[in-house]
């Protein structure tokens, strides 16, 4: 598995995917952050980083598919997937070492902005008073978040040869599992059909995270999510070996 | 027994690609597995390297099942897939020190692998360069460097030598004897003479099913095939005169003095032909053998009578 992971990793590194994925992030969400008047934090009055975390699912939606697109559509359509699945590796291995390569790159382009809380604890008046459990939780959460989309765009990449499409599935799930679930909930009728259906989407989960407070329950909803879609795409993986 | 393919079928969706077939290879052999486009030489390959799963019957390779212990049959399987697919966006180096590392090889017992496997195929001077930046020689060679780096007991080769130019082919040919000493070689190759210039056995497969299996020498006596030669004469043969040499089969008239003519099988009529022109005091503008007898064989071998003769015998 490690083997696929330092190899996936160097071929972001090496290829401009990377630097891309990271300046357009850390660009967008500073831009956002800090500039744009609508959402800049100078601007909000009060010392939290919310634009940061409400935001930062959005740029994910598009940075994490362009990220996987090519995981497992590249290999297939040069044939090196063939070359690949008849080395000593199982399958696991592959999709892991993939998986966890994305992943850390989007843990990578995340990383710098926590210099925005050090500079918003310093604008606090007086200084330091900002919620730190709330950031401490959304920052958790919007982690989760990330490796919810790595898995779903590895997934939708081992599903086609063709790295569009596969961009185009990836930001399309992400999408509607995001808030596709809590805007269907705002339909219901009933209160407790559209809790239940509000809970299918990460944004209930999420945001219940990003007030400070990590039960387990949320932290489960997003491992167990993030398992499901593996085992997705270990089945698709698989499926060559049917009968 | 370093390959054991014990009736084995595969069938894909309603096409029988392979239908069960049954052959083994001893450790040191080469074995050229021949057969025209579809014939099912590729599926065998990627049954026998673990990448897709027999329908039934059983692989072994190098001892092990490759369906019940995939981990330790690739172990011991170096391939080179049909159309070499290569990372082409890493370095020669990058590339093999990758491979190498899959099959546990670190530090300075991979760089050593690495710089045997740069030696041995012939890339020094392109070992820091970019694979994409590579000729399809040169790309041949990396794809059977990662195929060798781990020093497997079996090696599989899917048309190794496809789309090289002829200086080429004869290099990849070379490489491929040379390190063919102590292992298990299969490479499939639907051109007679590679199989002539690389090994002594051969197994010719045609929809599905082993046709031959057997020395080359023995296929070439038992189903001598026929010759078929293009004469020019200067003036004053017809058809009808060519007729009269014995043995001749069938002749068609090109144009003017110009005849094709095909011997009956395991016949070579050149001397016959040569001995009519020195009787009739005709000078020979022309002569050229068209088909060889290796390659009407592997007509005969691969043309559905052939099939239905096999089917039969049995």
């Amino acid at each position: 598995m490690i083997r696929i992971f330092q190899k996936e990793f160097n071929n972001f590194l090496n290829s401009l995917i990377a630097y891309m994925v990271i300046g357009v992030f850390l660009t967008a969400i500073g831009l956002l952050t800090w500039v744009f008047p609508e959402t800049s934090v100078l601007d909000n009055g009060y010392a939290n980083l919310d634009t940061l975390f409400s935001m930062g699912p959005y740029v994910f939606i598009f940075l994490i598919p362009a990220i996987t697109m090519k995981s497992f559509a590249e290999e297939k359509k040069l044939g090196t997937l063939e070359l690949l699945l008849t080395k000593p590796l199982t399958d696991w291995q592959i999709i892991m070492g993939k998986f966890l390569a994305s992943f850390a790159l989007v843990l990578v382009a995340l990383a710098p902005t926590w210099m925005y809380y050090f500079s918003v604890w310093q604008l606090g008046s007086p200084s330091g008073n900002i919620d730190t459990p709330g950031v401490i939780g959304s920052y958790l959460g919007l982690t989760l978040l990330g490796g919810v989309f790595c898995s779903i765009g590895i997934l939708a990449s081992s599903l086609t040869t063709n790295q569009i499409v596969a961009f185009i599935l990836a930001a399309f799930f992400c999408f509607i599992l995001y808030s596709g679930f809590d805007s269907l909930s705002s339909l219901m009728s009933s209160g407790s059909q559209a809790l239940q259906v509000k809970q299918l989407g990460i944004v209930y989960h999420y945001e219940a995270m990003s007030k400070g407070l990590v039960d387990s329950r949320d932290v489960i909803y997003f491992f167990s999510l993030i398992g499901l879609v593996i085992l997705c795409t270990k089945t698709v993986l698989g499926s060559r070996q049917w009968h | 027994m370093s390959i054991h393919i014990h009736h084995l079928t595969k069938i894909y969706g309603r096409q029988q690609a392979v239908n069960n077939i049954s052959f083994s290879v001893r450790e040191g052999e080469i074995v050229g597995f021949l057969g025209p486009n579809g014939a099912g030489k590729s599926t065998t390959m990627k049954i026998a390297t673990g990448y897709l799963p027999p329908t039934s019957g059983e692989v072994i390779v190098a001892g092990f099942d490759v369906t019940a212990r995939p981990m330790e049959a690739k172990k011991n399987t170096g391939y080179l897939p049909e159309h070499n697919p290569l990372y082409l966006d890493m370095y020669v180096h990058e590339y093999l020190a990758f491979s190498g590392r899959i099959f546990g090889f670190t530090g300075n017992g991979l760089r050593q692998r690495i710089t045997e496997m740069i030696d041995l195929c012939g890339l020094n001077g392109e070992q820091n360069k970019k694979i994409e930046s590579l000729s399809k020689g040169y790309r041949q060679r990396v794809g059977l460097a990662q195929a060798l780096i781990h020093d497997p007991k079996v090696l599989i080769l899917d048309e190794p030598t496809s789309g090289l130019d002829p200086n080429q082919i004869t290099e990849i040919r070379k490489l491929i004897k040379s390190i063919s000493l102590n292992k298990t070689v299969i490479f499939s190759t639907h051109i007679m003479q590679e199989v002539q210039a690389l090994c002594d056995r051969v197994i010719v497969i045609h929809q599905g099913e082993i046709v031959a299996d057997d020395r080359l020498e023995n296929i070439l006596r038992r189903k001598s095939g026929t010759i078929v030669i293009v004469v020019e004469f200067e003036g004053g043969v017809t058809a009808l005169d060519l007729k009269a040499i014995s043995e001749v089969d069938k002749i068609e008239e090109l144009s003017g003095y110009k005849f094709r003519i095909t011997g009956r099988p395991g016949v070579d009529l050149r001397p016959e032909i040569l001995r009519f022109s020195s009787e009739r005091r005709v000078s020979l503008l022309g002569f050229t053998q068209e088909t060889s007898s290796l390659e009407s064989i592997f007509k005969e071998l691969t043309s559905v009578t052939a099939v239905e003769d096999q089917s039969v015998a049995p």
